[in-house]
């Protein structure tokens, strides 16, 4: 574990977590979410979890990001809160 | 101040961190009106349980748990395997990793059922809010 990295990563997931479930554009709000994934795959890769993290940029930052981005093209983009 | 920071968050910022993720979920999960930032917040709690574990196999100057030589002639054998232990405190701890794995996977199909079932939802209903949701299931006739 790198403790400066540690750090910066962690505290850029916090913020991008908050304004991906504050923006009121849902597909904005998806694409957030994907730097979300990618960030949290950065932090398993520097925690020494290599395997984690390929599944993570995989499946968490690429199909969950699909999966979001076909259900808002199938419903609303726009969002009450 | 900064001697808190110094003595009690920065030696477990890991374990800060996965708590505040854990309660942004949740609070997603209760507050949000839409119900894809409520199935988002499902997902951000699911990557908060999983910092949890991946960080506890972590420690101190380890590297990633790849084991580089092992002599030949001694692979797969009882003295190679004691031989790999002897250096076990330069790796990080594999177990929860691999657990995680399967969390991973699991997590991306509940969260492919969600979606599914948000788009039933709309094509039912024309709207995602709760509070429009839940109006247009009151108005509903009795036997339906």
């Amino acid at each position: 574990m790198i403790l400066p990295f540690d750090i910066i990563i962690l505290v850029f997931l916090i913020v991008a977590a908050v304004i991906a479930l504050n923006v009121k554009d849902l597909l904005s709000s998806a694409m957030i979410f994907a730097i979300y994934g990618f960030l949290i795959c950065l932090l398993w890769a520097e925690m020494g979890a290599v395997d984690v993290a390929f599944t993570e940029a995989t499946v968490g930052a690429g199909i969950s990001t699909v999966l979001f981005i076909a259900t808002i093209l199938n419903t609303r983009r726009r969002s009450s809160d | 101040m900064v001697e808190f920071f110094l003595n009690t968050v920065k030696p477990n910022f890991n374990y800060w961190v996965y708590v505040i993720l854990m309660m942004v979920g949740l609070w997603s999960l209760i507050a949000k009106n839409n119900l894809i930032k409520k199935i988002m917040g499902l997902a951000i709690f699911q990557t908060a349980i999983i910092l949890f574990y991946v960080s506890l196999g972590v420690k101190d100057g380890a590297t990633i748990p790849v084991l580089e030589q092992v002599p030949v002639e001694a692979a797969g054998t009882v003295a190679a395997a004691s031989t790999a232990g002897a250096f076990a405190d330069g790796f990080a701890n594999p177990v929860p990793h691999v657990l995680m794995l399967t969390a991973i996977v699991v997590g991306v199909a509940t969260l492919g059922v969600a979606l599914a079932l948000c788009q039933t939802i709309f094509k039912e209903f024309d709207t995602l809010e709760e509070d429009e949701l839940l109006r247009k299931i009151k108005a509903l006739p009795d036997d339906v």
